[in-house]
């Protein structure tokens, strides 16, 4: 009987309502779970991705396997040492400097604008790997702008701006049409328009239109001072307003997706298509709607790397490979906007270290896009990295967002 | 019961199909197309000049023959032949050869193309035509893996990865061990590549196109670093040998089938091997029965006891080994080296390559082929100078996948449980 009392006690008495910490933590992470439970799984990740990054250092350190025969302590002690180095220059590299911080921001804007773009996608249950090609034509867009309109800066920055958004969301919107009109696959259409991009900027850059006087790369003219991207701590340091632009298309995109009725339309057509259209949704204009959206933050992420990129003279490869950690980070951020705000600048950091890993430690960025993939599998299937960890309190990750061919 | 036999069938006007509509648009498409061409290259040239199409190679047995034929005749001839396609799509009859149509419109419009470029000069079209089989063969290796996944309902973007992956494995243990030690590891790379795929997929139910796209990704990062880090340091290792073309006897004799068809590597032949093998297996075996079934409605194949998990594992790892053999081709024969992201995009052509052929071994050798002619034109069109610029030659076979799977190669319809996962109950 007094095993009871306390219960019963306390049933009378009920402790005070905690106060809502995890309506706060939702608020400020936005992923809608506990701060801890959303964390949990990207930190693991994150971790994981590094652990496994460090074997495939060692496994391809060259010299050290050249010793391994003669010396294996020295060898293993070196490998060590070799994977010791290119996390401390990667980390220095991203924080160890204002202008390491300057260079992680200014390379975190364009990756969460693009981001933006794939997330915006995967709420309506379209995967646009196309954001590539929309950067690449908006990026056009805005050099025609910067280079052949006659503007104060004030109006000269804005209208390269729209002329970016408008191109690259035109060239999403074709995939989205597509699809609307006549079910040609969105994953299909958006590699082959980022091909057809890619060409288009390669025989544009080389023609009169855009070329620099005497060159033979495809290299443009010089960009104007009045449409440049002004810089935030002066010129010696890259990060420009651009991460405002991202900053406002980040609370743009929440407030669009959550807040309002089209956006509260995408979500539905990405949670079922059969029901939304049965509820009397367009849903042939949902989806060119959303690709064309989702190009034109394609094409917000395309105008920082020609107007915001020292030294202002556009090549060939402006867009890198940023198209496609954009599907990486999207994944990462659970396709929502603050999410995508945190993996942005995560991925920020592990770019732009993973450059001064490369320069100082001699080991290629390339081991980013390794990290990256393995992010991407950790999140994607939660229940490996349960199994791995033996933790129980993981959020289950996005686990079907697109379907098959016939949708 | 004769009164009712004898009811005279009441005229229903049904409303058209998709593939009829589809195929009276495929119509006018052809019928503007062969305008264009009258107007392009039918008027468009000389009427005095001919095109010499060059038929042999200096080391075929036959040498010196040609093919000397007017250009504008020869355009001429391709146009009308090309209207005749467009006016029997307007009848909409034989449905079912749309796209074969829009195949053939495609190489006669090719000729017409090349009978104007090359008019008052030479052009080797037999060369051309080698590079046509050449060019495709890794298109149709990787229409063929995305066909064997497809089949049982597991979706494979990561084609392109595989093939990459596998290309790299080839090239580094044939530099260091030999041959044999190449196409083992190119095969055992795509096997396991396919295996990640089957196992992300059906084991922890990751999105089949996530896991594609990180099959990718995988690839091109960890083949990049290596080649960066070990392969720009031991370059002994990035130095494999040539695997030689085997003529067969007789066959290569023959002018222009010869050097088009007979006298290729092993890689070649083993293409077509495997598009009658596995249409033969898919269609006129218990293997294909069961596979298809899985693909179709894996709770009916459950039910009737086939273990829809096993059968998908399986395919998705065959299909694996066979964008290997595709990998070995590249790393061994095409190219004969490794380069960061040597394969360029073309696992994502063998896809759509795939998808126009209807998810069938002799549709994905048709549209492969198609695909590699036009590259094949492309590459040898840039050496005719024609005035076009080079990269939008370059940008056709892109174009060409668009409009494939935008709307002219229709209503197909994959396997139905395509791209779904299974959840045993």
């Amino acid at each position: 009987m007094s095993d009871v009392k306390p219960e019963a006690a306390q049933e009378e008495n009920p402790a005070p309502p905690e106060k809502d910490y995890q309506g706060m933590a939702d608020r400020i992470t936005g992923v809608g779970e506990s701060l801890r439970r959303a964390l949990i799984l990207p930190t693991l990740a994150l971790f994981l991705a590094l652990l496994v990054g460090a074997v495939i250092i060692m496994l391809t350190d060259v010299d050290a396997w050249r010793r391994m025969a003669d010396e294996p302590v020295a060898a293993i002690r070196d490998m060590l040492v070799g994977v010791w180095e290119a996390y401390r220059e990667l980390f220095v590299g991203a924080f160890g400097s204002v202008r390491g911080i300057s260079e992680t921001l200014f390379t975190a804007t364009p990756l969460i604008l693009a981001g933006l773009a794939v997330a915006v996608g995967f709420k309506t249950g379209l995967f646009n790997i196309g954001a590539r090609g929309q950067m690449l034509i908006a990026g056009l867009c805005s050099l025609w702008v910067a280079l052949y309109v006659d503007l104060p800066a004030i109006l000269h920055v804005p209208l390269a701006i729209l002329a970016a958004v408008v191109g690259g969301g035109i060239w999403g919107g074709v995939a989205g049409f597509l699809k609307a009109r006549t079910g040609a696959h969105e994953v299909i259409t958006t590699i082959m328009l980022n091909f057809i991009a890619a060409f288009l900027v390669l025989y544009l850059l080389k023609s009169p239109l855009f070329q620099a006087e005497g060159s033979n790369a495809p290299l443009s003219e010089v960009i104007p001072e009045s449409a440049r991207l002004p810089t935030l701590f002066g010129t010696g340091f890259r990060v420009n307003i651009g991460l405002f632009l991202a900053l406002g298309a980040v609370f743009f995109v929440y407030w669009l997706l959550y807040k309002s009725t089209i956006g509260f339309e995408f979500r539905a057509a990405g949670f079922s298509p059969s029901a939304s259209l049965y509820a009397g949704m367009n849903v042939a204009f949902l989806y060119t709607a959303v690709m064309f959206l989702s190009g034109a933050l394609a094409g917000l992420a395309g105008a920082t790397m020609t107007l915001g990129l020292p030294p202002y003279a556009v090549s060939d490869n402006f867009a890198g490979n940023i198209g496609f950690d954009a599907i990486a980070l999207a994944l990462l951020g659970r396709s929502h906007p603050f999410g995508v705000l945190w993996s942005g600048l995560l991925f920020g950091v592990l770019i732009t270290g993973g450059r001064a890993m490369q320069a100082g430690a001699g080991v290629s960025v390339d081991l980013v896009i390794v990290m990256q993939s393995l992010i991407i599998i950790f999140i994607a299937a939660p229940e490996l990295v349960k199994t791995i960890f033996g933790v129980k309190s993981v959020d289950e990750g996005p686990t079907q967002l697109t379907t098959g061919w016939g949708a | 019961m004769t009164a009712i036999a004898e009811t005279p069938a009441v005229e229903v006007r049904v409303r058209a199909t998709p593939e009829e509509r589809r195929s009276t648009v495929v119509g006018w498409v052809l019928i503007s197309l062969s305008l264009y061409v009258f107007w392009a290259f039918v008027f468009g040239v000389d009427s005095t000049l001919d095109a010499t199409f060059n038929l042999s190679f200096a080391t075929d047995r036959f040498t010196d023959l040609s093919w000397v034929v007017n250009a504008r005749v020869l355009s001429m001839v391709m146009a009308i032949g090309i209207f005749g396609l467009g006016i029997w799509r307007l009848t909409r009859q034989g449905l079912r050869y749309t796209n074969i149509s829009i195949a053939i419109a495609f190489g006669l419009f090719s000729l017409a193309f090349l009978a104007w470029a090359a008019a008052g000069s030479q052009f080797s079209l037999v060369g051309m035509l080698r590079a046509t089989v050449i060019l495709s063969v890794v298109i149709v290796l990787g229409a063929l893996t995305g066909l064997m996944c497809e089949r049982v309902g597991v979706i494979n973007i990561g084609i392109e990865g595989q093939l990459l992956a596998s290309a790299f494995a080839a090239v580094v243990l044939s530099s260091a061990f030999g041959t044999v030690a190449g196409i083992v590891g190119a095969l055992v790379t795509g096997g396991l590549l396919g295996l990640l795929l089957a196992w992300l997929t059906i084991r922890f139910r990751v999105d089949q196109i996530i896991a594609g796209v990180v099959i990718n990704f995988l690839a091109l990062g960890l083949t990049s670093l290596m080649s960066s880090r070990i392969l720009s340091d031991v370059v002994d290792l990035n130095a494999p040998k040539r695997i030689p073309a085997i003529r067969i006897p007789v066959l290569a004799e023959i002018p222009v089938i010869g050097p088009m068809l007979f006298d290729h590597t092993y890689f070649v032949y083993g293409m077509f091997i495997l598009v009658f093998a596995i249409h033969y297996g898919l269609f006129r075996t218990r293997w294909g029965l069961r596979s298809r079934s899985v693909g179709e409605h894996p709770k009916a194949a459950d039910t009737a006891g086939i273990n829809v998990y096993w059968v998908r594992y399986r395919n998705v790892v065959l299909g694996g080994c066979i964008a290997g053999w595709g990998g070995a081709f590249l790393g061994l024969a095409q190219v004969a080296r490794f380069e960061e992201n040597m394969t360029g995009g073309i696992g994502f052509i063998g896809l759509a390559a795939m998808i126009f052929g209807r998810w069938m071994p002799f549709g994905a050798l048709g549209a492969g082929l198609v695909f590699g002619f036009s590259r094949a034109v492309q590459q040898k069109a840039s050496i005719l100078n024609i005035g076009v610029p080079s990269e939008f030659l370059l940008m056709l076979p892109y174009i060409v996948v668009i409009i494939v799977v935008a709307g002219v190669a229709g209503k197909t319809r994959p396997p139905a449980a395509d791209g779904q996962p299974y959840i045993k109950q």
